[in-house]
């Protein structure tokens, strides 16, 4: 066993109460509902994740008892929506183990978390004939972005390759680095594959070079231990909405120093300190990001669904997904003709595959059937696909309320594609 | 419950497994692409079209059992027909996949035959766009518009 799986197993010994899936099952209401008259059989987790009562139960309670604007009012309710929503943020905080609440701005999820630093601190950051510096196995969120900057500034975007297991090559990356690459963002855990990138490594490297590193959590909070300080990180992102969290929240970490010297990225109501015609004095971090009424609900959803995970531990989580990959690896190769795309030595959450007598989308349809909700596509990293030469490709991914089961109702549905196709 | 048999016919498992006219005729003188970039469906679709007739078609590319079955039925359907009829076709077959009957009206003067198979594919919506991919590539190909067509909206 390795050392990490080792730290893994103590700290469940010391921390964790037991892990019991049927009482987990049990929280999420949806999974009780059946499709075409068979059990849900839910393997779409990358895409987003069932929520537990208790998120629904808080987004209720607020709408019931707390609604209000926050910030704004002296009146009670006021306040008290203003404490739930702050609450939410030091929540946040405590989960990703970021030293200041300030540090934690709330948005609308990975994707505006990543577009607030291309365009705060990248078109303040990024000139002329600069790069920078991202991996083949970004989400297309990760990607345009960047783009978008790169062309708007006549920089250029660098791309780090990735080997046939579907691993970051991290002596290519190294060697991308230089004097020109002003920032890198890489994926933490890729939606498309699975594999879980040595985010570490990758943020000596560049802080050897004194580049700031931003690092795609979307896919990684659900499943690994996080701790953006021991990280050290400069930016770190995630959507609530992966994590059994509502959709249309999420959140960007950035370090107390850089979000201060940052420009805003969006001007209104909120952001600012005081306004005249002539000058505005914007508010501080992270308000000086959160222009507008933001989703108060959603935040304290989030909120909601992070003590959820605290509260099951995410060791337990962790160990019962291993538990799930394992077994559906071998599951899987059970059935004739399948492939599984990207053998990275550590994967978490997402099992990519491709079969030889039927396309991804009729593999998706005909085990739809049989209520096995699947991914089927580009799972929006056309680039990765590419790299493996398919247009698309079957993705199961779990969550801490699937079961042996639930692969084995999969591998069932696939036989029938296969004796439909074979 | 829709019935997976409604959308997988026999003949359209046919067509999927045999493509027929799989091919780029070497006289096409018409080309489109058809590319559905979220199920990673494409399709280049070549024409020999002279004096009003379609002469000749094949098509080369990949894509699932709907998109590739369409293609092959598509491309025998429209094999030898006047560039009238094969529109004709289109609105008749368009009309199929969307329950429209002002389509139907339009190309009433064509029959339908053995794209019948595809009405199952209705009850599937989000296979629509796999059953149409070809049928949209043919209308680009016969006006000749230079651009690749796509029956996908929408994000992931
Ligand atoms: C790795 C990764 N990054 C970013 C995103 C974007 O997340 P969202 O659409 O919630 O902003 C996703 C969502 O699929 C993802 O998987």
């Amino acid at each position: 066993m390795s050392n990490a799986a080792l730290e893994m197993e103590a700290a469940i010994r010391v921390e964790a109460p037991p892990f019991d899936v049927a009482k987990v099952r049990a929280d999420f209401p949806i999974l009780r509902r059946r499709v075409y008259g068979k059990p849900l059989v839910y393997l779409d987790n990358a895409a987003t994740t069932q929520k537990p009562r208790r998120v629904i139960e808080a987004i209720t309670r607020f709408y019931e008892e707390e609604c209000s604007n926050v910030h704004r009012g002296v009146h009670w309710l006021s306040q008290r929506a203003t404490d739930r929503y702050e609450g939410a943020r030091e929540t946040v905080r405590r989960f990703l183990h970021a030293a200041e609440a300030r540090e934690i701005v709330f948005t609308r999820g990975a994707t505006e978390s990543i577009n607030l630093v291309a365009n705060a601190y990248g078109r303040a950051h990024v000139g002329r004939d600069d790069e920078v510096l991202i991996t083949a196995m970004e989400h297309h969120s990760n990607i345009v972005p960047w783009q978008i900057l790169c062309e708007e500034k006549g920089a250029r975007l660098r791309v780090a390759p990735i080997d046939n297991r579907g691993d970051l090559v991290l002596d290519e990356f190294k060697n991308l680095l230089s004097h020109r690459t002003k920032l890198v963002a890489v994926v933490h855990v890729s939606n498309a594959l699975g594999p879980v990138n040595p985010v570490k490594a990758v943020v000596e490297m560049a802080h050897a070079r004194g580049i700031p590193v931003l690092i795609d959590g979307a896919q990684a909070v659900p499943h690994l231990h996080l701790d953006v300080r021991a990280l050290d990180c400069d930016f770190y992102v995630f959507s609530g909405h992966k994590i059994y969290g509502p959709t249309g929240i999420g959140a960007l970490y950035g370090k107390a120093a850089l979000l201060e010297r940052m420009p805003p990225y969006q001007g209104g109501g909120d952001m600012i300190l005081s306004v005249t015609f002539e000058k505005t004095l914007y508010n501080t971090i992270p308000y000086k990001f959160e222009a507008g009424t933001p989703d108060i609900a959603g935040a304290i959803g989030l909120g909601a669904a992070l003590d959820y995970v605290e509260s099951i531990g995410l060791p337990n989580i962790a160990m019962h997904e291993r538990d799930l990959m394992s077994y559906a690896t071998h599951a899987l190769l059970g059935v004739p003709g399948l492939r599984i795309i990207g053998q990275a030595r550590e994967k978490a959450g997402a099992l990519s595959f491709t079969l030889d007598c039927a396309h991804p989308h009729d593999i998706g349809t005909i085990v739809d059937q049989e209520g096995v909700a699947i991914r089927t596509g580009h799972h929006c990293a056309q680039p990765v696909m590419e790299r493996y030469g398919v247009p698309a490709t079957a993705r199961a991914s779990f969550a801490m309320y699937n079961t042996r089961e639930d692969v084995d109702a999969l591998v069932q549905a696939l036989h029938k594609v296969v004796e439909l196709f074979g | 419950m829709p019935e997976l048999r409604e959308i997988y016919q026999e003949v359209i498992l046919d067509h999927n497994k045999n493509p027929r006219n799989r091919r780029c005729p070497p006289e096409a003188n018409r080309i489109a692409v058809g590319h559905n970039p979220l199920c990673g469906d494409k399709i280049t679709l070549y024409l020999l079209v002279e004096d009003g007739v379609i002469r000749d078609v094949g098509y080369e590319g990949s894509g699932c059992a709907i998109s590739t079955a369409s293609a092959s039925m598509m491309s025998e359907a429209v094999k030898g027909k006047t560039v009238e009829e094969a529109e004709a076709l289109f609105c008749r077959f368009h009309a199929l996949m969307m329950a429209c009957p002002q389509g139907a009206e339009n190309g009433r003067r064509v029959e339908l035959g053995k794209l019948r198979a595809f009405a199952g594919v209705r009850e599937f919506p989000i296979r629509v766009k796999c059953a149409t991919l070809a049928w949209h590539t043919l209308e680009a190909a016969l006006k000749n518009s230079g651009e690749t067509v796509s029956t996908e909206t929408g994000s992931e």
